[in-house]
This record gives structure tokens, C-alpha cells and sequence, in this order.
């Protein structure tokens, strides 16, 4: 019996991404539909979301599950080659623990740092810079947050590991920078040339001029308020 | 025996991120030392435990600290395997409960913080917003009691119990003296408000919860130090 694996994500999300670096990490073929979030949500989207109405949406044989993390979780738990957590309980909380920090703290602050208006800017990129360095903590000298491989904590940190980098060649101001916090631009470096998050990641010159015209469009909006 | 499985849990009496956790502890049958941490004074093992948030519960299983009270609920479910099983086996049923664990304390529980800490605009703003989410977990958790009635005997407490409870009782007293009305009101959720009535009467959920004249003047206490701090 064919087994029907759909992801429904938009192609510059990193949300979406998590969910689909983790099925190519599992060997998982899937189908991926792509949603139009900025200006037409599919009727299925809000059939299979109707409670945060929002991608990715993971499908398997027929049956929707919603927020990333939580399909990460599925996804581990469903195909078991490649693990993507530790066996170890402790060790898994650890990651959890990490996962939950980046998702809840790191990602906010640091999208508040990219794109706030020039008097609140020194403020917010403090406070991303402290969580920066509570997460280069957690490397603690390995090569990637899951230890040889990338796991949970490294699907969850992507957008740290890529979209980051791009938000600040945009923007022209550097959060993450091998000077400040050389482990974790290091982890950065071997996150995005990693062959099976190569192929996961979206297309560079697209992303980078998404994030210039937001930019743009958020400092006129700042210079108007 | 001795060392081998010691469980300590530092939290705070009306934390409920620190009572789900006790609960947890209890229902598996785990024994524990508890120490209750002053959040004005912190205890230096409290910090040393939890220095990335310092803050409640952290549990400490054989020296080894964990944050985070639904991460700490995982572990414990996964480290001693007896019943009550807070995650069901099958990975979907795993997923869905994950998911409206995540809707409760991310979304249910912040409009709720808000409610208590604002007034005014502010927080009637607020009181919409959570009666909103209230709305959605009444529709979302169909699924989970089909039968449409939560019933008290034989109840397996799970994941999402132990999350619900500790932030929402069907105790309409409190409610009416904190914020002059009811947030779990019986005529406009209540299915949810059947099913926190059955978790409130489990035995060991009684006699952890501490008495109405307590909990309201906590209540009122953490309100009136959050609207002066907004003054200020």
C-alpha cells in the first residue's frame, strides 16, 4: 500500500523547511504543495489547520497534523532510520529543552532585532545578542546541536543557521557574527553546507531580495509612525 | 537503594507550571523532596540548575537539573513507565495531544495571564481573546471525549490534563472574586468545563489544591503588583 506523505508549507518559511529537512534526513519521499500565506489560503490549508489557519500542514495517509515542532516529533516517531533525538531521556529532554528556547525566545528576539525601528534597535539586538549566547552555550563544542548529526535543536535553530544570515546581509546589521560568537557562526557554516539541509533550504538570491523589500517596506513604515 | 533515584522538585505553591509537575509526581507514585523556592530570593541551586530562565519548576533527577515544566512531564513519563501513561502510544494520538498542549499554554494561558494583570481596555481586549480560545478548545477536544462526557472513573491523566488543570479550575467562586465573572462558565463551554470538574475531584488533585481564601488573595496579590508596576 502506498503511503501518502504531503507537506503544506510556502516556500521561504523556515517553519515549513523544519518539517521537510526532517523527512529528507528520514528518507521520506513526500509531496509538498505550496500555499499562497501573503494572499489566498487553499480551502484544505483551513480544513486541515481551522485552528491556527497556518502552514506547514503534514498529512499522512489522509490524517492532518499542525505546528512544526510537533510534526518533527511525529516524524521521528513514525520513521525510525536516521534518528533525529537521542534515546536517552535525559539527553532528549535536553534537546527539547533547546528546541523550546530557540522556538519561544531566540526566533521572536531576533526577528524584533532585524526589523525594529532605529530607536528601539540597540534594545532589541541586546537582547537577541544574550540569546545568541545562551544558545552558542548549549553547543558546547560539538559540531552540530545533535551532536555528529544534525537533530532536533538543528532543525529547530534553521533559521538562525540560514535565514539569519540573510536577514542581516538585508538589513546590514549583524546579529550573529564570527567575532561575537565564533562556535555558533562556525555551527551556522556547517548547518547550511551539510548536503541533506543543502537541498532543504530555499533559494538564496529569492530570500535575500524578499528580505530587502521588507526591509524597505518596514522602515518607511517606521519613518511614517 | 539510597541515591539511585533521587527526585527533587524546587517550585512554588501556586506556580501552576510547578503544580503539574507535583501532580505528575504523585499520580506515577514517585517519591520526592519538594523545595519550595521564594521567587523574591531565589536559591543559589535554583539558579544553578535553571541559569538560562531562573525560574520554577526545575526537577533534579540523580543531580541532573531539568527545566521546562511540560519538557520536565516528557521526561517523567518517559523515564518511569507505570500508569497513569501521560502521552498515549500511537504517534498520531501522541501529535494531536502535543498540539493542544501547545494551544493551552502558549495561547490559553497568556490571554489568561493577561486577564489577570491588566485592567481597563486592556483587559477586557484580553478577557475576548481567551473566551475565543476557550471557544476553539471546546470544538478541539470533541475529538478527544467523543461521548461528549468526561467520566470519572477509571480517568487516565494525561499530558493535557495535568497542563489544563493546574491553569483552569471550574471553581466559578474564585472566578467571580478575582474578575467579577466566570472565565470557565458551564453555559458557554461546557465540555470543558465537565471535564475540569472531573479533574478537580480526583483525590490527589483535591488535596493538592490549596484553600479559595488562599488562592484569591494570591490572586489579588499578583494583580495589584502588576497594575502598580504599569503605573510606575
Amino acid at each position: 500500500m502506498a503511503e501518502e506523505v504531503k507537506v503544506f508549507g510556502a516556500w521561504g518559511s523556515p517553519f515549513s523547511r523544519r518539517v521537510e529537512l526532517a523527512l529528507k534526513i528520514k528518507g521520506v519521499k513526500y509531496e509538498y504543495i505550496e500555499e499562497d500565506v501573503y494572499g489566498n489560503k487553499s480551502p484544505l490549508l483551513l480544513k486541515y489547520n481551522p485552528v491556527h489557519k497556518k502552514i506547514p500542514v503534514f498529512l499522512h495517509n489522509g490524517k492532518p497534523i499542525a505546528e512544526s515542532l510537533v510534526i518533527v516529533e511525529y516524524i521521528e516517531e513514525t520513521w525510525k532510520g536516521n534518528p533525529i533525538l537521542p534515546e536517552d531521556p535525559y539527553e532528549k529532554a535536553m534537546a527539547r529543552f533547546w528546541a523550546k528556547f530557540v522556538d519561544e525566545k531566540c526566533l521572536p528576539a531576533l526577528w524584533t532585532a532585524g526589523f525594529s525601528p532605529e530607536n528601539e534597535r540597540a534594545k532589541a539586538a541586546e537582547e537577541a545578542c544574550e540569546c545568541l549566547k545562551t544558545l552558542e552555550s548549549a553547543l558546547n563544542g560539538k559540531r552540530f546541536f545533535g551532536g555528529d548529526t544534525v537533530g532536533l535543536v538543528d532543525i529547530a535553530a534553521n533559521f538562525i543557521g540560514y535565514w539569519l544570515r540573510l536577514i542581516q546581509e538585508a538589513t546590514g546589521h549583524d546579529l550573529l557574527s564570527a567575532e561575537k560568537f565564533p562556535a555558533l557562526f562556525k555551527w551556522s557554516d556547517e548547518f547550511v553546507s551539510c548536503s541533506v539541509v543543502k537541498d532543504s533550504l530555499p533559494p538564496r538570491d529569492k530570500l535575500l531580495a524578499f528580505f530587502k523589500a521588507r526591509f524597505a517596506g518596514a522602515a518607511q513604515t517606521n519613518a511614517s509612525n | 537503594m539510597g541515591e539511585e533515584n533521587k527526585v527533587v522538585l524546587h517550585g512554588m505553591w501556586i506556580s501552576p507550571y510547578s503544580k503539574r509537575v507535583e501532580l505528575a509526581l504523585k499520580f506515577k507514585g514517585i517519591p520526592f523532596e519538594y523545595v519550595e523556592e521564594d521567587l523574591q530570593n531565589k536559591s543559589p541551586q535554583l539558579l544553578q540548575y535553571n541559569p538560562v530562565h531562573k525560574k520554577v519548576p526545575v526537577l533534579v533527577h540523580n543531580g541532573k537539573p531539568i527545566a521546562e515544566s511540560i519538557v520536565i512531564l516528557e521526561y517523567i513519563d518517559e523515564t518511569w513507565k507505570n500508569q497513569p501513561r501521560f502521552l498515549p502510544q500511537d504517534p498520531y494520538k501522541r501529535a494531536k495531544v502535543r498540539f493542544w498542549t501547545s494551544f493551552v499554554q502558549q495561547q490559553l494561558c497568556e490571554s489568561l495571564l493577561t486577564v489577570i494583570k491588566t485592567d481597563g481596555e486592556v483587559q477586557q481586549k484580553a478577557f475576548g481573546n481567551l473566551f475565543e480560545k476557550l471557544e476553539v478548545l471546546e470544538e478541539g477536544i470533541k475529538e478527544i471525549f467523543p461521548d461528549g462526557n468526561p467520566c470519572i472513573g477509571n480517568y487516565n491523566i494525561g499530558l493535557l490534563d495535568l497542563v489544563m488543570l493546574s491553569m483552569f479550575s471550574p471553581n466559578n467562586k474564585i472566578q467571580e472574586e478575582v474578575f467579577g465573572m466566570k472565565i470557565i462558565d458551564p453555559e458557554k463551554t461546557p465540555l470543558i468545563f465537565s471535564w475540569l470538574t472531573v479533574l478537580h475531584q480526583l483525590p490527589l488533585v483535591k488535596e493538592s489544591t490549596p484553600p479559595d481564601d488562599k488562592v484569591v488573595a494570591i490572586f489579588k496579590f499578583v494583580r495589584e503588583n502588576a497594575l502598580k508596576s504599569s503605573l510606575a
